[in-house]
């Protein structure tokens, strides 16, 4: 009986936050047009989320498309396929492994540093000075924030890929003897435009998704040290489970 | 304060990169890149089966991509699939008598069409029908075929064997 | 120089003598009842303290006159328009003519000095850059920090930066101010400068100031008229001197900083030698 009832407010609490992060997204969608007005703000933002995430996700990159050649190249010479190295490369890298691991980083580098920021400017009272100062700060800081990483985390997939597939190449046919002309050939067979766009649409709804949740974190957490903390941890754990249930939900969709 | 110029700069360097990576991948890695830019013209084949051929597939000539799938139908008259191929316009010499075989590159490779030259005057033009042709190897049917092969051989050895015990118990 | 919104909440009355009335204010957060029938008027053009235990509710009094929060029930009144029953819209038209510090500046981090008070005359209006610089150099002259213009708040000491603030709070040139805590953490040196500020303000402008502390000092010399909350009401009201003769218990506690009285020494727990026994 009381783990029922447990369960039952767990289950409310969820409700209830759906619906305040939908609110919220709402709120924040409603100010896109009036923060695309000042595209300074944006700039920025873009600059913050994407080129200070640039190196870690081309490192990243580089050297799980390394892995992949190297565990690729092990699999596929089991069969006597190796040829076939750069076209499984390419598709696992360009339909999962890159909006994921890319999603999963940009969570962790620049989804905690929106978090902890707005965090911090809630507990010390910036966003109720901007109230005050008749600014609406959904417009002014959130806004132009999630619009920044909603622009930036497509453009790293794409990013991550290439490296990705680069790193492939470099162990595979540079390192491992795979033919050049075979591991480009059947790559290009048999990957399709679609399948790029596959990787980019996840790219983007990731992006959209690990954005939300960092402003909606940041912005109402609770305004201590330890709050804004705490914002941080969820904001990571959230955005990667979120990244891996719409992931299974959009293969599905769009296999 | 980090200055705007640059953020700017390097923000404008971070989005010209990712349109760099969006570029290469669509170019480099997808079949794209076989598409034809400037003339070209149409023709189609019928088969049997294409087996896993799709569109954009590539369509060669002695290995040298000449064209690529544009699409791949059913023709409920006919019950065939009608596979239409788009050549570049530059290789107008192509034989009417050309076999179009779909091919395999490689055991996992993707599907291709390869034409065999025949030997005829006349070349193929837009909207023109390439007759011969080649149907898929279905891995499956080799299968089923060898399997039908090797069973009848057992099956009639079988009988045989299975033929003499049973007289020899009427004897 | 203020974007056009509903006349009628932009303009200045002056009908009456009360900038700030609440009427019968009830409010609580969860079950806890922070003001039950709270009543008072702040007088235009005066320096009003507000004083109390901590817990009294006088942040949650100042957010329920700024509109962040609304009431429970009851009436808050600015200038004589309802503030709850206003559109988002309209009660951020009516906090331009509110400047409010914050207990330790907010100043925006990632801006210079120079940009936080230029920060709402950008976003308000459409005035020329020289302009702007003239406003922002002026309004930091009167606060004495022009030579920190170019400093990132993270310079500052907690002085300067509520000196900042004010700065900033003054830059729409609002007909209140309100300073939550703002001797809180302090030297006296930056103390004092604060008091003379807020006086200056006041005298040289004509704004109304309220000033919510408990640093009952500071505001002995400043406000011309002080009000103690406890209980979620009024304890007591008047000048200074009124409230030192005061002869509510509360009041004599809090104005003579006293360690026991009702507001006990002991947070409430069972008797002593019983827990000890147990």
């Amino acid at each position: 009986m009381k783990l029922l009832r447990e369960l039952g407010d767990n289950l409310r609490s969820f409700v209830v936050t759906v619906g305040a992060v939908s609110l919220f997204f709402g709120r924040v969608l409603g100010q896109i047009p009036r923060a695309m007005l000042r595209p300074r703000f944006v700039i920025e933002q873009i600059f913050n989320a994407g080129a200070l995430s640039l190196v870690i996700i081309m490192t990243c990159g580089l050297f799980v498309g390394m892995v992949l050649g190297l565990q690729g190249y092990d699999l596929l010479q089991r069969f006597g396929s190796e040829d076939a190295l750069g076209t499984g490369a390419a598709l696992a890298l360009i339909k999962e492994l890159g909006p994921v691991v890319t999603a999963l980083l940009f969570a962790g580098r620049a989804g905690t540093a929106l978090a902890s920021e707005i965090g911090l400017m809630r507990a010390t009272d910036q966003l109720a000075a901007m109230e005050m100062m008749a600014v609406d700060p959904i417009r002014r800081v959130v806004a132009p924030r999630f619009i920044g990483g909603v622009i930036a985390m497509p453009l790293l997939t794409v990013i991550f890929v290439s490296i990705g597939i680069f790193g492939v190449q470099l162990i595979g046919v540079q390192q491992l003897g795979v033919d050049a002309a075979a591991f480009w050939s059947q790559m290009r067979s048999s990957v399709g435009v679609d399948d790029v766009m596959e990787g980019v649409i996840k790219g983007c709804v990731f992006g959209v998704a690990c954005s939300l949740v960092a402003v909606y974190e940041g912005y109402t957490a609770v305004p201590t040290a330890e709050g804004v903390g705490r914002a941080t941890t969820r904001t990571v754990v959230t955005s990667a489970v979120l990244t891996l249930i719409l992931d299974y939900m959009l293969t599905a969709l769009m296999l | 304060m980090r200055s705007t110029r640059t953020v700017e700069l390097s923000t404008g360097l971070f989005v010209l990169l990712g349109f760099a990576a969006l570029f290469f991948l669509v170019t480099q890695i997808t079949n794209r890149e076989l598409s034809i830019n400037g003339n070209s013209y149409e023709v189609y084949a019928h088969f049997e089966n294409i087996g896993s051929l799709k569109p954009g597939a590539a369509v060669s000539i002695a290995g040298v991509t000449v064209g690529r799938v544009e699409s791949i139908a059913f023709d409920q008259n006919v019950y065939k699939a009608v596979v239409r191929m788009r050549i570049n316009s530059q290789y107008n010499k192509i034989p009417v008598d050309s076999d179009a075989s779909i091919m395999t590159s490689g055991l996992l490779g993707g599907q291709y069409i390869g034409l065999t030259i025949g030997g005829a005057e006349e070349y193929l033009g837009n909207g023109d029908r390439i007759e011969f042709v080649q149907d898929a190897l279905v891995l499956e049917n080799l299968i089923n075929q060898m399997v039908a092969t090797f069973s009848r051989r057992g099956e009639d050895s079988e009988q045989k064997s299975s033929e003499a015990p049973e007289a020899q118990e009427t004897k | 120089m203020i974007q056009p919104f509903s006349e009628n909440v932009l303009s200045s009355r002056q009908q009456t003598q009360w900038i700030v009335e609440l009427r019968d204010v009830h409010y609580s957060i969860g079950n806890r009842e922070i003001f039950s029938g709270l009543t008072l008027t702040i007088p235009r053009g005066r320096i009003t303290a507000i004083m109390g235990p901590s817990g009294t509710g006088k942040t949650t009094l100042l957010r329920l006159i700024t509109g962040q929060i609304k009431p429970d029930s009851g009436q808050v009144l600015f200038d004589g328009i309802d503030v709850s029953n206003l559109s988002l819209r309209e009660l951020y038209a009516l906090r331009l003519r509110m400047g409010m510090l914050f207990q330790n500046g907010a100043l925006l981090t990632d801006m210079t000095v120079f940009e936080n008070v230029a920060f709402p005359l950008r976003e308000h209006t459409k005035l020329p850059h020289s302009l702007i610089r003239h406003i922002v150099l002026t309004k930091l002259q009167a606060v004495g920090l022009r030579g920190a213009a170019q400093l990132m708040p993270a310079e500052l000491s907690g002085g300067m930066a509520r000196r900042v603030a004010l700065a900033r709070a003054m830059a729409t040139d609002p007909d209140v101010l309100i300073y939550d805590e703002p001797f809180t953490g302090l030297d006296p040196i930056s103390m004092g400068m604060i008091v003379r500020l807020v006086r200056q303000m006041n005298n040289a402008l004509g704004i109304t100031s309220i000033v919510v502390s408990h640093d009952v000092e500071e505001l002995a010399a400043l406000a011309d008229m002080s009000f103690i909350l406890a209980g979620g009401k009024v304890a007591a009201q008047g000048t200074f001197n009124e409230l030192k003769g005061h002869d509510s218990q509360i009041v004599h506690q809090f104005m003579n900083g006293l360690a026991d009285g009702p507001v006990a020494f002991h947070y409430p727990a069972p008797e002593y030698f019983e827990q000890l026994l147990a």
